[in-house]
């Protein structure tokens, strides 16, 4: 898949909060085979950015960082989080998030419009984790987005994907965007589905950070991704509501 | 033998005491005024619970962990052996199932147990996990204990001296300093932690009590006269002396979620200060030349430090030991 002109070859992006370890993170990045994993500046830079310890960390993992918004609620706390993750991070790829509701951490997606539209205009290759509403996606692509992430479930519930039929809808309606379903995926097989329903890959964090073995279930993950891409491109058959045979009983000599 | 040990928090400490049951000389060196002024064991829970712990933590941590208690009881005389209760808010029971997955030593209990143990917690959880092998101290009283005992064997303290452990006059120093000894190591890193204490008459707990959150882990231990220990957040950062709005909201919003009287509790301090650790969250011992360092005991300081301090002190006692904790030193003897 390719964003903003960078041609990625893993359709897995993880996160990197809540993990044990930081050596049991860079292992789950290892064996995940992710290229792309987001950090989060707001909670950790404090009054004299005194999270670089942990960030330099992220950076010697040789992946590319997508640093995000996380935790911020409105539209000025969001650009100033993601200017100073330019510095931080020497990137202008950004996740933005601008949380609207504390309960289910929904984007207020008002404000996700707007501070993209400023952040796009500054340079920034913005990656908006939205809703799954087809007018806001429209909004957002208006405003300088050229990926969008709609979630699955609310950030961290591990639900998997509460509305396919949404997704299925912003994936037709945006053939070429590249989508990312961002936030809700709690077991592998939510993320297959994803990706048989045509999406460009998954953005997770808590599913892996918080299993029991963190390096397994991200290797897993990855073969989940994998597999539901390839299914997507082989041509999934239709349902049908009536059995067909496989094997053709018409003609047969003997019937069992 | 000479030792000389840099840094009196709870590694130092526990370090000092071993060598000197080692039968080796040792005098302290603090740069701060007195016990615990500078060190961030001074605002440490206390909860001597290794079976909590392997929620988020290596193996290691049980092993060693364990014997921490016998540890502190032997040293300090104050340890409270009531175990710890782990509770969930009802809509997150979920939480309590996966927490129970990755731990042993505990049995469930129902409503009917949770109210014999914590009768003020009556009518609050439906369920909880019981850990009854666990413990608690104050780490206050705790780290002065150990002060006591060494002067009374005679240890000199030093204070009020900022000295590089290369530095010192002695035959061996252990550098025991946490994050200020962070030039020493390549791979030390802040972690940040809050606290809070804060006195509440209306309730009363006689052991610690976590609430497991998806957000906000949280544990509430009880210093008895009403003063209760709440924290800690664990931020990757290394700024010292800052709480912030959302996590002073954080912690009490879980000591409410515990018990709603504690709404109306006095907050008596406000603690913060960084953790010292290395990339697995678990202690090392390395040893350079005539400096062995002990360090990285991560938010696990009171219940690693007794085994850290053991490997420690046997190290520079007996020449064919090896640590467990010890990494880059064994990887160069094997490679060697």
């Amino acid at each position: 898949m390719t964003v903003y002109g960078t041609t990625l070859r893993s359709r897995l992006m993880l996160g990197t909060a809540l993990y044990p370890s930081p050596a049991l993170l860079a292992d789950a990045i290892k064996a995940s085979g992710a290229e792309v994993v987001t950090v989060s500046l707001r909670r950790e830079s404090g009054a004299e950015r005194a999270g670089q310890g942990f960030w330099s960390m992220i950076r010697d993992l040789g992946v590319r960082v997508l640093p995000n918004t996380a935790g911020c609620h409105g539209v000025k706390e969001a650009v100033t989080t993601a200017q100073m993750a330019r510095e931080v991070f020497q990137t202008n790829w950004i996740k933005l998030e601008v949380i609207g509701e504390d309960d289910t951490l929904q984007p207020d997606v008002f404000g996700l419009v707007e501070a993209a539209r400023i952040l796009a205009d500054e340079g920034f290759a913005v990656f908006p984790y939205t809703t799954d509403d087809l007018v806001v996606a429209e909004r957002l692509l208006e405003a300088g987005c050229e990926v969008l992430m709609p979630w699955g479930a609310p950030i961290g519930s591990g639900k998997g994907l509460n509305n396919p039929f949404a997704l299925r809808a912003l994936r037709a309606h945006f053939p070429e965007v590249p989508l990312v379903v961002d936030a809700g995926i709690g077991l592998p097989s939510h993320a297959a589905a994803a990706m048989e329903l045509g999406y460009d890959a998954i953005l997770l964090n808590t599913a892996v950070a918080k299993a029991g073995d963190p390096v397994a279930m991200a290797k897993s993950f990855a073969m989940a991704v994998e597999a539901g891409r390839l299914a997507y491109d082989a041509g999934p058959m239709e349902p049908r509501d009536m059995a067909e045979p496989s094997t053709p009983v018409i003609g047969k000599a003997f019937l069992p | 033998m000479k030792a000389a040990v840099v840094g009196s928090g709870v590694a130092g400490l526990a370090c000092a005491v071993e060598l000197v049951e080692h039968g080796v000389a040792v005098e302290v060196f603090e740069r701060a005024g007195g016990i615990g002024g500078d060190a961030c064991s001074w605002y440490a829970g206390g909860m001597l619970a290794p079976w909590c712990e392997r929620e988020n933590a290596e193996e290691a941590v049980v092993v060693h962990g364990v014997e921490a208690i016998g540890w502190w009881e032997k040293h300090t005389g104050g340890v409270t052996r009531q175990g710890s209760l782990v509770v969930a808010p009802a809509r997150d029971t979920g939480e309590l199932k996966r927490f129970s997955a990755r731990t042993t030593g505990f049995e469930w209990i129902d409503e009917g147990r949770i109210s014999l143990l914590e009768p003020d917690l009556h009518g609050r959880f439906r369920k909880a996990l019981y850990f009854a092998d666990e413990a608690h101290l104050d780490p206050r009283l705790g780290l002065e204990a150990l002060r006591q005992t060494l002067s009374d064997r005679g240890v000199v303290f030093h204070f009020d001296q900022d000295v590089q452990p290369e530095t010192v006059e002695a035959d061996v120093v252990f550098d025991c300093r946490g994050l200020a000894a962070r030039e020493a190591h390549g791979d030390l890193r802040g972690v940040k932690g809050e606290m809070l204490l804060i006195r509440s008459k209306d309730v009363a707990l006689q052991r610690p009590v976590r609430l497991v959150h998806p957000r906000i882990p949280l544990y509430i231990v009880p210093r008895g006269d009403g003063l209760f220990m709440v924290g800690a957040t664990m931020i990757e950062s290394d700024e010292r002396g800052r709480i912030t709005a959302r996590s002073m909201v954080e912690l009490l919003n879980g000591a409410y979620a515990i018990h709603p009287a504690f709404g109306e509790a006095e907050i008596i301090e406000i603690g913060t200060d960084v953790r010292p650790a290395f990339p697995d969250n678990l202690p090392r011992i390395r040893r350079r030349g005539r400096v062995v360092h002990m360090n990285g005991l991560y938010r696990h300081g009171f219940l690693l430090a007794p085994a850290a301090a053991r490997m420690a002190a046997r190290l520079v006692t007996d020449p064919s030991f090896v640590p467990e904790f010890m990494d880059e030193d064994q990887r160069q003897r094997t490679t060697a």
